[in-house]
């Protein structure tokens, strides 16, 4: 029933879900001409076609509840309200970046925002964010952390171990399992005993969703009760984001372990933004027109960010010795 | 025939213990498998088994005797073939130590502030302290600063309900709840990532593992997590956090029970690490660990734990990390160590004496950041240098001291350094090759006469 649904949520809200995916979709798309012209370099995955699992959790979040996630990390530095320019910077490697230039793409941060990584070991972001949800439960804060990682993720030990822990504490954190059914090269059914990744947090009495990732509508609705759930201090929940990547793992995959077909049937049939965009029209939530400023909106600060990036100087050689530790005075 | 019962070891490095409770009395009849004794270490709490049948015949120790050598008998039961025939009350027979007259408990093993000075320790004279085992300081580190900051708390596996694996942090339960003192399950890797992200949140975690062999499970988290996310992140995510617990070989438990991971943590920028050898160090030192606002790996030493030493009585008492230390004063050759290694020296520093050899022992402290101005100060006077320490070599503490040294006071030195570890092989269990692959004191006067030249 997406069109109640849609009617349920009201204009404003899918604007803005259009709007941030579409911004998603734009800068990704930027950052991968970036990287073909060389401007960034090394480790660059993009999120092409899973906009709206974050764009549809981010809206089930209040001020304080914190992010952290995998190496795929830009779509969800966005949808936290990161500035494009600060993470397009970052990508290129320049004092105008998140982390200075010091981190690259898999490795941003904001305090400001509550996203907390950006990590670049499969699966470390697990427990991490099983940790930011203990300090929120220690501090009596009503705030819930989303700990996001991949399908390849779901198989490490230390996920279990923090499942484990989270729920034999009831720690307030949402699991949430980007399955885009490769975990680099190697799909679900090669890798994973049990491909219903929401069933592996059943051996800890953890419930577990599956969920449509390519609809935002969907992914807000169970968002909503998985962070409820956390919220209320019932304990974690585990959501399993059905969804799909267009591009490669990274930058240098020919994707030869797919076929060009099943990458195209994704596109035209569930293409997350044309399918919010399609019930927007056609229940009458907005025109034409107006997608066409919201187009034009992302348009340019997607370039802008791009120009940022390139303007932005390299750090300071100084900076090569500065943040390995906190100074103190003398201890 | 009698059989005698002797005092069980708890562990494998324990010496003496307390006869708490008896459960039987002579002439009751025992059976195999019957719990006969209670016995306890500043530790542990121990059943005693009866592993032969028969009737006691005398108990030669009396409950709440102090210090009863491992191995000493504590009883005598009549074996098979004989009656029962308990000793009646009064007997004036020849008992050894009839139970009337209990072991003398041991005087206390701290040494008075004038043997503190024989070591070396750091504080003024003139400052009060009391006697403090290694394993009390490390605990009253913790208790005092979680009584100071909220935020400071305690996770790791038995650090709550057991109080300790190592009785480390005994009665911190009791005194600030479950949930400040986390019992956690089984999973080094996740707990250690589940601490780092809780510090990320805005607390201050202290993670006790069970022993440092463990950490390896969890070394991701600790370098990877912990050491690098302020640096990739600009300066933003800092992590005050502290990993400690038990390094280095503890006494016949096996190669993967045993391993010195001082160089290992040593090489990563973006973490302190320190590794005491006193209680006033081991209490200074992990203060400001849980103080500072960066990762702190704090290596201790089992064989240590029931070690006493003067602290002083100061809940400000801090160490400044970063520090090395003169334990004494020597003029001939300075020898550097760390942890237990320490009083290796320091045993090795008095037996070079007696070979008119005057030996200056610099105890390290913190491995990083490596007090380099102290050890060059120290070999600018000496003129030789030996480095100890239990780890293998390759690429070990001494190896980057001797480089440093070399590379900054070459034309300072009279003989190349000489380095002083653990054999390169696998800890063995067996007790004469483990004794062979540990470094001695003796390998330390060893090593000290040969860059003598004597």
């Amino acid at each position: 029933m997406p069109d109640q649904a849609a009617a349920a949520i009201g204009k404003t809200d899918l604007l803005r879900f259009y709007r941030d995916m579409l911004l998603i979709r734009r800068f990704e798309e930027r950052a991968g001409q970036l990287y073909g012209m060389g401007l960034i370099a090394g480790f660059c995955h993009l999120y092409i076609g899973q906009e709206a699992v974050v764009v549809g959790m981010q809206a089930c979040l209040v001020e304080g509840d914190q992010v952290i996630t995998g190496y795929r990390d830009h779509g969800h530095m966005l949808a936290c309200g990161m500035e494009s320019r600060g993470v397009m910077a970052e990508l290129t490697g320049r004092a105008g970046g998140y982390s200075r230039g010091k981190g690259g793409s898999m490795h941003m941060f904001s305090r400001e925002k509550n996203f907390f990584g950006g990590h670049g070991i499969v699966g470390a972001q697990v427990p991490i964010g099983a940790g930011l949800a203990f300090a929120n439960a220690y501090l009596g804060k009503k705030n819930v952390s989303l700990a996001y990682f991949g399908d390849g993720a779901a198989n490490q030990g230390q996920v279990y171990e923090a499942f484990n822990m989270a729920a034999l504490w009831k720690l307030p954190v949402v699991f949430i399992i980007e399955n885009n059914q490769y975990a680099m090269g190697t799909s679900v059914a090669r890798a994973s005993a049990e491909t219903h990744l929401h069933r592996r947090g059943s051996g800890f009495g953890i419930p577990g969703v599956e969920v449509d990732g390519m609809s935002v509508l969907a992914v807000r609705e169970a968002g909503a009760k998985a962070v409820a759930h956390a919220r209320n201090g019932e304990g974690p929940v585990l959501l399993e984001m059905k969804t799909y990547r267009y591009r490669g793992h990274s930058m240098s995959d020919p994707a030869k372990y797919r076929t060009r077909e099943e990458v195209d049937a994704m596109r035209e049939q569930h293409d997350p933004i044309e399918m919010l965009r399609n019930i927007i029209l056609d229940g009458g939530h907005a025109s034409e027109d107006e997608f066409k400023a919201i187009d034009r909106e992302i348009k340019d600060i997607v370039a802008d960010a791009a120009q940022f990036a390139q303007d932005s100087p390299e750090p300071d050689p100084a900076e090569l010795w500065t943040d390995v530790l906190i100074e103190t005075d003398a201890r | 025939m009698a059989i005698d019962i002797l005092m069980p070891a708890l562990s494998p490095t324990m010496e003496e213990g307390t006869l708490a409770k008896w459960l039987v009395k002579p002439g009751d009849v025992v059976k195999s498998g019957q719990v006969i004794a209670e016995i306890e270490t500043d530790k542990a709490t121990m059943e005693v088994e009866a592993v032969d049948e028969g009737a006691v015949l005398e108990l030669l120790v009396a409950a709440g005797a102090q210090g009863v050598k491992v191995n000493s008998i504590i009883a005598r039961l009549q074996g098979e073939g004989g009656a029962p025939a308990p000793k009646p009350a009064g007997d004036g027979g020849q008992k050894p130590a009839p139970a009337s007259a209990p072991v003398a408990p041991t005087a206390s093993t701290a040494p008075a502030l004038s043997a503190a000075r024989a070591y070396g320790a750091q504080f003024p004279a003139g400052v009060e302290t009391a006697p403090t085992t290694i394993r009390d300081a490390l605990r009253d580190a913790m208790a005092e600063e979680m009584r100071r900051d909220p935020t400071v708390f305690v996770m790791g596996e038995e650090v709550a309900e057991y109080q300790g694996a190592y009785k480390v942090t005994r009665g911190l339960l009791q005194e600030f709840g479950a949930r400040r003192v986390v019992d956690t399950p089984i999973t080094e890797h996740g707990f250690a990532g589940l601490a780092v992200g809780a510090a990320f949140g805005g607390l201050r975690p202290i993670v006790e593992f069970m022993t440092m062999n463990f950490a390896m499970q969890a070394i991701d988290h600790l370098i990877n997590s912990a050491a690098k996310t302020l640096y990739m992140s600009g300066g933003q995510m800092g992590c005050p956090i502290v990993f400690r617990g038990p390094n280095a070989a503890a006494a016949r438990v096996g190669a993967q029970h045993s391993q010195d991971f001082s160089s290992w943590y040593s090489h990563v920028p973006g973490l302190k690490v320190i590794a005491p050898y006193d209680a006033a160090d081991a209490k200074g030192l992990l203060k400001a660990a849980i103080r500072d606002p960066n990762p702190v790996v704090f290596l201790e030493h089992e064989l240590l734990y029931g070690e006493s030493f003067p602290v002083p009585i100061d809940a400000d008492w801090i160490v400044p990390i970063g520090q090395a230390l003169v334990r004494r004063e020597g003029t001939d050759v300075t020898i550097t160590a760390h942890s237990r290694m320490v009083g290796f020296a320091l045993k090795a520093a008095e037996e070079l004496a007696q070979a008119g050899i005057s030996a200056e022992v610099v105890d390290l402290r913190t491995l990083r950041p490596l007090d380099t101005a102290t050890i060059l100060a120290s070999v600018r006077k000496t003129h030789r240098l030996v480095t100890a320490e239990e780890g293998w070599g390759q690429s070990g503490i001494g190896a980057e001291i001797a480089a440093r040294v070399v590379a900054e006071a070459f034309d300072d030195l009279d003989a190349p350094p000489a380095r002083v570890f653990q054999k390169d092989v696998p800890l063995p269990y067996a007790a004469n090759l483990e004794r062979l692959s540990l470094p001695q004191a003796a390998d330390i006067v060893a090593a000290a006469k040969a860059v003598c030249y004597k």
